[in-house]
This record gives C-alpha cells, sequence and structure tokens, in this order.
C-alpha cells in the first residue's frame, strides 16, 4: 500500500497566534505537529474542539502560514501550487456563493481544473448524483440546508478526482442517512485507491473508516496508529448481564454494584472476581444471560486524554 | 496568462449580476438620466448641456457608489462567508483570485456604464437633437469615467485586503476626495510659511492620484474636444497606480493569514 512518497509529511509544523489587545501574547495553537500519512490510507485526525484540527488543515491547504515546521503533500512542498491539481478539500462548516446553484456552483470549482464543457457537464451531473443531490441541482445554494451545504462541499472536494481528499469534520450537520453516505463515499474513494485525511469528533467513525488515526490535544499529538492499537486491547473489566429471581431480593453484596435495566441488571466485575460473582449469582438462582468483556473504546482514550492534565504521560503510540 | 483570474471574473461578475442593489443603482441612475430630459426640457437652448452634464454626473456618482460599496467586500466577504477556503485550496494562486475579482468587478462597472450610456444617448435623442461629431467628447469623458472608476475599485480592493468594509470604505473615500482637490491641496501648501505643510501637501500630491484629471463632464457637456494627448495620458497614469494598487494587494493578501 504505502509508496515511497508519503501522501502528507508534516515535520514539526508549529501555529502561534498573537492574541490581546495588542496583539503582543502568542497563543500556540499547534505544537511541533509531526505525521506521516500513506497514500490509499483513511486517516483520522482526532481531538476535541480547540485541539488543533482544523488549524493543521489550513495550515496545508496554505490558508495560514506555520510559525515553524514543514510539510509535503504528495511530494510537494505545501506551497507549491500545483499539488492542489491533486487534493480536494472540505472545509469545516463550509458556505458557499449562495446566489449559484449546486450544478454552476460544482461547475465553477471544475473549471479550475481546465475540464471542457462537456466534460464538466459530465463531472458535475456525477458527482452530484454521487452526494444526493441530484434533484436540488438547480436550486440556488441559499435555498440548501446545512446538511445539503455539507455534501455540496464533498461534491466541490471531489469533483476533479483528487488523489488525496481533505475533509474538516465531513459527517458535521448530516443526518444518519447522509454520515451512511458520506462513508460510503469514504470508503468508495479508498477503493479507488484516493488516500483520505479527516478530522473529526465523532469517534464512531474513526474506528469504523479508519485504517490509522492520529489524537491531537491542545495542539499536541498525542496518539497515532490502528484505531486498534490507540486503544489498549486489554480487558478492564468483566460485564455480566443477569435476570433475578422473581419476588426474590438480591444479596446486599449483589444489589451494590449492579444496575437495573428494564428488569434485568448489568454489573461490571474486575476480571479476577469473575468466578465469585458468578458463584455469588448461581447461589441466588439468578440466570445469567451474558458476561462479555469490557474494551476501552476510542471515545474512552478520546476522553481521558480530556481530562489528563496537559503535562501527564502520554500513553499513546508515538510513531 | 493564466486563465484562473477570467473564471473568477466570470463568477464576480456573475454576483454582482444576481445581487438586486446593483439593479436598484441602475434603476436610480436612468431615473437621474429622466430627471434631466425634464430639465432638459425647461432649460430652453442648453438641453445639451444640462441633458449631458446631469447624465454623465449620475454615470460617476452611481458608478463611484457601486465601485467603493462592493470593491470594499470583494475580498472581505470571501473571508467572512470563508467562501474563499475551498477556492484557495484550488490550483489557483492568491493574485490570481484577487486580479479576477478586480476584473469582475471592472467587467460589471462597463456593462453597467454601458446600460447607462445607451440612457443618456435616449434622452439625448428624445430632446430631438441630432448626433454630431463633438458628441465624441462624451465618449472620452465616459471613458473618463470609467477610468476613475478602475483606480477607485483598485484602491477599494487594496483596503479589502486587510481592513473591514466600513474602515476600507472610509479610507477610499478619502482618498477619492482628496484626489479630487489633490492640485488645491498642493497649491494650498504652496501659499503657507511653514515649509512642513509645504512638503506635507507636495507628498499628498503626488501621493494620491490626481482624480480632478479624469473630470472631463464640462468639457464635454459645451461640446468641445477633449485633446487626445490627454486620452493617453489618463490611461497611462491609471493603469499605473491601477498596476502599482494591485501588486501591492496582491504582497498584502499573500501573506495574510485567513482566520
Amino acid at each position: 500500500m504505502a509508496s515511497q512518497i508519503p501522501a502528507i509529511e508534516i515535520t514539526g509544523l508549529t501555529k502561534d497566534y498573537s492574541v490581546g489587545f495588542w496583539r503582543k501574547r502568542m497563543r500556540r495553537s499547534l505544537d511541533h505537529l509531526s505525521l506521516r500519512v500513506e497514500e490509499g490510507e483513511i486517516f483520522g485526525f482526532l481531538g476535541p474542539n480547540g485541539a488543533g484540527k482544523t488549524t493543521t488543515l489550513k495550515l496545508l491547504m496554505g490558508l495560514i502560514f506555520p510559525t515553524d515546521g514543514t510539510a509535503n503533500i504528495l511530494g510537494r512542498p505545501i506551497d507549491d501550487i500545483s499539488m492542489h491539481r491533486d487534493i480536494g478539500y472540505l472545509p469545516e462548516h463550509p458556505y458557499f456563493y449562495d446566489y449559484l446553484t449546486a450544478r454552476e456552483l460544482l461547475d465553477y470549482y471544475a473549471r479550475f481544473s481546465h475540464y471542457p464543457a462537456e466534460e464538466r457537464r459530465v463531472r458535475v451531473a456525477r458527482v452530484l448524483e454521487r452526494v444526493g443531490l441530484a434533484s436540488a441541482a438547480d436550486v440556488q445554494l441559499r435555498k440548501f440546508s446545512k446538511g445539503m451545504l455539507q455534501r455540496a462541499g464533498i461534491a466541490q472536494a471531489i469533483i476533479h478526482d483528487p488523489r488525496l481528499v481533505f475533509l474538516d469534520e465531513p459527517m458535521s450537520g448530516l443526518d444518519p442517512i447522509g454520515r451512511h453516505e458520506v462513508r460510503d463515499i469514504i470508503l468508495d474513494l479508498k477503493t479507488q485507491g484516493r488516500t483520505v485525511f479527516f478530522s473529526t469528533h465523532i469517534l464512531s467513525d474513526a474506528e469504523m473508516l479508519c485504517d490509522r488515526v492520529a489524537v491531537l490535544h491542545e495542539g499536541k499529538l498525542r496518539g497515532i496508529g490502528s484505531p486498534g492499537k490507540i486503544v489498549s486491547l486489554e480487558v478492564q473489566a468483566m460485564e455480566i448481564l443477569f435476570e433475578p429471581v422473581e419476588n426474590q431480593p438480591l444479596p446486599s453484596n449483589l444489589a451494590q454494584h449492579a444496575t437495573p435495566v428494564g428488569g434485568r441488571y448489568r454489573m461490571e466485575v474486575p476480571e479476577a472476581e469473575l468466578y465469585r460473582t458468578i458463584n455469588d449469582l448461581r447461589s441466588c438462582s439468578a440466570r445469567i444471560l451474558s458476561v462479555s468483556p469490557v474494551r476501552p473504546t476510542l471515545e474512552d482514550y478520546f476522553l481521558g486524554l480530556v481530562e489528563r492534565k496537559p503535562n501527564a504521560p502520554v500513553e499513546a503510540h508515538a510513531q | 496568462m493564466s486563465a484562473m483570474p477570467g473564471v473568477v471574473a466570470i463568477n464576480t461578475f456573475r454576483e454582482a449580476v444576481r445581487d438586486r442593489v446593483l439593479y436598484n443603482l441602475v434603476f436610480f441612475a436612468l431615473l437621474m438620466i429622466g430627471a434631466a430630459i425634464i430639465v432638459g426640457q425647461i432649460s430652453i437652448g442648453i438641453e445639451r448641456l444640462v441633458i449631458v452634464n446631469l447624465g454623465l454626473t449620475a454615470i460617476s456618482i452611481f458608478g463611484l457608489v457601486m465601485a467603493i460599496f462592493i470593491g470594499v467586500g470583494l475580498v472581505y466577504k470571501e473571508i467572512e462567508k470563508r467562501t474563499l477556503y475551498s477556492l484557495l485550496s484550488k490550483p489557483i494562486r492568491r493574485w490570481e483570485f484577487l486580479v479576477g475579482k478586480y476584473a469582475g468587478l471592472i467587467l460589471t462597472l462597463v456593462i453597467n456604464t454601458a446600460f447607462m450610456t445607451a440612457g443618456l444617448a435616449v434622452a439625448l435623442f428624445y430632446v430631438g437633437r441630432p448626433f454630431v461629431r463633438s458628441d465624441a467628447s462624451i465618449l472620452i469623458a465616459i471613458y473618463f469615467i470609467l477610468l476613475a472608476l478602475a483606480l477607485v475599485t483598485a484602491i477599494a480592493l487594496f483596503f479589502s485586503c486587510f481592513s473591514s468594509p466600513m474602515l476600507s470604505t472610509l479610507f477610499t473615500l478619502a482618498i477619492y476626495v482628496t484626489g479630487l482637490f489633490a492640485a488645491d491641496i498642493r497649491d494650498f501648501g504652496a501659499l503657507t510659511h511653514s515649509s512642513f505643510i509645504k512638503t506635507a501637501t507636495s507628498v499628498l500630491y503626488y501621493l494620491v492620484p490626481n482624480f480632478h484629471d479624469f473630470n472631463s463632464i464640462a468639457v464635454a457637456a459645451h461640446g468641445e474636444s477633449i485633446p487626445f494627448a490627454l486620452v493617453w495620458q489618463n490611461t497611462l497614469y491609471a493603469l499605473m497606480y491601477i498596476a502599482l494598487l494591485l501588486v501591492a494587494s496582491s504582497a498584502i493578501f499573500s501573506r495574510r493569514n485567513l482566520k
């Protein structure tokens, strides 16, 4: 999968913003970020609000300029305009010329790739179909809902068949069907051998789609690797779901740890106490419905990261 | 030459055409020309002078309003609404975007001025005045108005690259008004005994564009001819200033962080 030239190579990328009335104080938004994304990967860029995800994407797009560090996209420096022929970008909360229709907007963007009129027409129709906007093709964008704008944004990012697509919060504002369709588009791009770099805070999407993820917090890279590697696969606890005998109270040692869930009980116990708990349940004739290991999710990792003090040690792997 | 500015220019023109404010301006400009007809009819013997004077003034004022109010928002709106983000991810350089926006507004101004010129021609035709050779000076006066508008647009665009529309409007208007009276200001400075004021007014005279030289409305209204040398002089003068302003705008905008 990996070619010699990475799709994205970021080295020590740093961005400081001047803040305050006199703009003399500096606030670091991105702190020496280094990472490498291989061609053909779906790469998730995770982090809470204000982590530096959008800043990174804006730096890569040349919308803002780095305080320090460098980045190459498809082997070319980010200030090389020719590189932009091979990339697509969906900004966060996209907004477009609201006096244009979706068809006109996509035709406008396709002109930057020098396609002749007939090819533009075919491409625009195809991509509108792909993002589910074919029926709204001739509606002015001022009448679009947030979800429709998001779809138009994705359409403009892929209208020219880029090798690498950057998506900033692509699922934002979409209903479940829309999210499912965007997931399909991302997977389609991967099937076509494209690289997708997307930022998100919807962790289930990242777990489902990404070959690798990077977690960013307070401008610093906290971890990078496959979702399974980022999250330790060690069992944290065992979950037992059981049904007590009708009209028979639970023994106090079980009752204090069990949570009633619709006539059933759920409890989490340390792995070492599993058999003792099962014996306790058997002794009071409870019906054990399931016993399953509890593993941390990416969400748990994410929450732990946010709650962790900034200088606390990072447990995730750094590449 | 890159084709990118052309793509942006056509879209900028389309935006202006679909903007209702623009139609209002054209409507009021045509209304002014209509008023010129009425005033012309009661100005026995000097219909031409009145109609041409009022008509050209209307073209100039409404063109100026368009150039400033659309010009100051050219870049600002694209940043504020973040439409620029997806645009700059395409293979277009920032200077190409700027030149495209500028060209789009100039195209809009040219077409609107053409409409208003047609209105003025209709007004002159209505009062039964045959077109004569000296009417060429009216067209030259309109060309000068367009040159001045192109210059004002470049100034508005320049401020639009780093300032809010409100401040950009103020700065552009201030430069325009100063430019209209640049020669008077210099002459005033020459009359004082303060060497500082003399130097300051002199610097101001050479720094701001001299808009007074683009005003040939009175000459055209009186049917006098405009020397051809002035056409060349004004053209080169305007082009030089516009080029300088576009280069400065590009230099500023190319270094700007888009937050």
